[in-house]
């Protein structure tokens, strides 16, 4: 049996691989696509870390940044702890091999990112994400890491809350398998395709490891904090880096006027521009005045995606812009050493986790520093604690229960409602009603909307009964998750009567400290989803 | 607009109700509207990911990142094993990555110019799509080619300036490496990053040649003079 199991392989999957060999350990990663086709490949802006190396900088500024944008829903130590890591964890990617830009004498190049008060985000133009996750892929392969591909998390195994590994689909032959280790690490990235349509993020981002946790008693927290991303492009949701706002780029409405200060924190750029959109106006992006050259030094992915997206030159066209779901702040409730709430023997870490770092509202280039420093650490953890781990060959009825359930949806189920439509329907519900600005009463029938759903769900199921390479069959299994954390998602919306960060309601604008300055945590006990509000201390 | 699409058994014609739409979006209707066993793989949307790369009309292109043609051909990457319709197994093809050593072997400290990064910009700007491998000929007849995105990575860590053993990947990329490459270009011509893998083996060659290296092939050649002078 294998020491740690490492679920997803991202940026924060592959950093915790390679943490946990180098800290001795034998390691399996499994993905439910290629390594390198995670989300961590969309990352553009930069990584963050404050080297001073263009403006001066200072840790304390990185972490009072953070801790300002977080609105007061962080914890302040581990905030301090990442921010304090963050120039050995560049250093460690400089020796891995990260073609970071360098400075005119030769020190790594800083850009400025919303909510920064330097220029802090070390970047490799604007493929800072791919570049990162490549030379990551990289080292794994040069350490012999075993990656297995095509493997869908189905269910973790539990028993006595000991997480003792977990079922797969192999989605290349359609079989059931279990695969069991002493420690178990998550990190299989975030729920922004709940969003479908109203998203940067990908396609997989269905939040396969948050359900799974959910359903194997754990906890998830501060579901409800959703960042929307100021500038997708309107036809397509596709990303334009802030970088774009960084470099000097400006945001119009239709007569032209710019009617916000492009480098404030997302949130309030979301709004600011939700706020134009309700009025009747259209918002763009503009960055003809930074000319053709500098564009295609700088974002160079940016101008082709207009070109082939919108059919849009950039050096000499303002961009159609709106505002979507991009980052998943709540997750997976963990304590400082990353460990799951409610379980033992298994680490999240990376986007589906909650560490409290990002808190209300996430400053751009921490969630790269996050899944590279977190990752890291994930890894170290989970090997340190080895020898402690005990219950290692328990028989589980799992894999037999997911066997079953499979085989049924391929003979049972009988595909009389199209669930691509429901979920079409769903993405453009939360958008509009579980998105950048919320109302109780559209919460509410939004969650009596996706509660219908899934109650139908026996009537959805399957159009293609073939068993190999299904990906009909990945596609539903990821609709059932995304309605088990949609309903976390909009009931944490609820309960939290107040406005912080990117949570935002217009009945209660303001923040409420002396109720809210809490985490909302969701678990189920007795079949039902229960919760609490836990006070922030730190 | 009407496309076809080259299936495990069959090609089949398709009706895409849509003037002007990626051919993602165009799978994507087929599949959620009219035949859910439709099988293709995709990810990110934006070009970035990697994941969609297909044949359309015999060129490689990203399914998200290209607009569909009334009367085009889809087909499936070449010299990968088609799993289902236009999903291919690509592990064979990742295997190379292993078989050239593609990663820095010893990473020194040293000071790094900006243009010394722009050097290789280009190069880590590879998303692993596989195009290139499908567009190679070389694969054809010889399907142990370490073919073109893993000699492009060798040549990006072997320029770079961290890198202080250059000559186990240039050991490891004689055989079934950067000789067998004809430098035909078509790797350059489908990169949907404006990769170069031809100029990048051609670098390496003079590299290899400064290890003690040179062209097997020409070695080989007598060019009809049997050698007698």
């Amino acid at each position: 049996m294998v020491d740690i199991l490492i679920i997803g392989s991202g940026g924060a999957g592959l950093s915790s691989a390679l943490s946990a060999k180098q800290h001795g350990a034998t390691v399996k990663v499994i993905s439910k696509a290629y390594p390198t086709a995670s989300q961590t490949s969309m990352a553009q802006g930069g990584i963050n870390a404050s080297l001073g190396n263009v403006t001066p900088d200072s840790t304390t500024s990185h972490i009072e940044d953070t801790i300002k944008s977080a609105h007061g829903l962080c914890d302040k130590e581990m905030v301090r702890w990442m921010c304090e890591d963050a120039s050995s964890t560049i250093a460690w990617l400089e020796r891995l091999g990260v073609p970071f830009d360098r400075t005119p004498n030769s020190k790594i190049a800083q850009r400025q990112l919303g909510g920064a008060s330097s220029k802090r985000a070390c970047y490799a133009q604007d493929y800072t994400g791919l570049k990162i996750l490549h030379t990551l892929y990289d080292n794994c392969l040069k350490e012999g890491i075993e990656m297995i591909e095509e493997y869908m998390l189905l269910n973790l195994i539990v028993e006595e809350k000991v997480v003792l590994g977990a079922t797969f689909l192999d989605i290349v032959r359609g079989e059931v398998q279990e695969i069991r280790a002493n420690a178990t690490i998550i990190a299989t990235g975030g729920y922004g395709a709940i969003y479908k349509n109203f998203t940067t993020n990908s396609e997989g981002a269905t939040g396969d490891g948050v359900a799974s946790i959910l359903r194997a008693g754990g906890e998830l927290s501060d579901m409800e904090f959703v960042q929307f991303h100021p500038t997708a492009l309107k036809g397509s949701s596709i990303l334009i880096s802030e970088s774009a706002r960084g470099e000097g780029g400006y945001l119009v409405n239709s007569k032209g006027e710019r009617f916000i200060d492009e480098l404030l924190s997302r949130d309030i750029v979301a709004r600011a521009i939700a706020s134009q959109i309700a009025q009747g106006e259209e918002v763009f992006l503009d960055v003809r005045h930074l000319g053709e050259e500098k564009l295609l030094k700088l974002m160079p992915q940016e101008v082709h995606l207009c070109k082939l997206h919108e059919g849009i030159d950039p050096a000499t066209e303002i961009i159609p812009i709106k505002p979507v779901a991009h980052y998943t702040m709540g997750g997976i409730d963990v304590n400082s050493h990353l460990e799951v709430s409610k379980l033992k023997n298994c680490y999240a870490v990376g986007e589906c986790s909650n560490a409290k770092l990002h808190g209300a509202n996430r400053l751009g280039g921490n969630s790269l520093l996050e899944i590279v420093s977190l990752g890291r650490v994930a890894g170290k953890n989970a090997v340190e604690f080895l020898s402690q781990y005990t219950n290692k060959t328990e028989s589980s009825t799992q894999l037999k229960v997911d066997q079953d359930y499979i085989d049924e949806l391929f003979e049972e189920y009988p595909w009389e409602l199209n669930f691509y439509d429901l979920q079409n329907e769903l993405g453009e519900k939360f958008y509009n009603h579980v998105g950048i600005v919320r109302d109780n009463n559209q919460l509410n029938n939004t969650l009596n909307e996706l509660r219908v759903i899934k109650a139908s769900l026996d009537d959805m199921g399957i159009g293609d009964k073939n068993r190999e390479n299904n990906s009909n069959l990945v596609e539903f299994l990821q609709f059932i998750n995304m309605l088990e954390i949609g309903e976390v998602v909009i009931d944490s919306a609820l309960i939290r009567d107040e406005s912080r960060g990117a949570h935002f309601k217009e009945a209660f604008p303001n923040e409420e400290d002396k109720i809210y300055k809490a985490h909302s945590i969701f678990w189920i006990e007795d079949n039902a989803l229960q919760n609490r509000l836990l006070k922030v201390t730190v | 607009m009407k496309i076809d699409i080259k299936r495990t058994n069959e090609t089949v014609t398709y009706d895409i109700p849509f003037k002007s739409t990626t051919l993602l979006q165009a799978l994507y209707h087929i599949k959620n509207h009219e035949e859910n066993s439709l099988t293709f793989s995709s990810n990110c949307r934006s070009g970035i990911c990697g994941t969609c790369a297909i044949r359309v009309n015999g060129k490689e292109v990203l399914a998200c990142a290209t607009m569909c043609g009334d009367g085009d051909l889809l087909e499936p990457l070449q010299y990968h094993e088609v799993q289902r319709d236009l999903k291919v197994n690509k592990q064979k093809a990742r295997e190379t990555l292993k078989t050239s050593m593609a990663w820095l072997q010893e990473s020194k400290d040293t000071e790094i110019q900006e243009e010394q990064v722009s050097l290789t910009e280009k190069q880590s700007d590879c998303i692993l799509c596989d195009s290139c491998y499908s567009a190679c000929p070389v694969l054809e007849v010889n399907p142990n080619f370490i073919g073109p995105f893993a000699l492009t990575r060798v040549y990006r860590y072997t320029a770079d300036p961290r890198e202080s053993d250059i000559k186990t990947p240039i050991d490891a990329i004689q055989t079934n490496g950067i000789w067998d490459c004809t430098l035909c270009g078509e790797c350059t011509t489908v990169c949907p990053q404006g990769i170069d893998p031809k100029m990048d083996i051609t670098m390496l060659r003079a590299t290899s040649a400064q290890f003690g290296y040179s062209d097997p092939n020409f070695q080989a050649m007598d060019f009809g003079f049997g050698g007698g002078f």
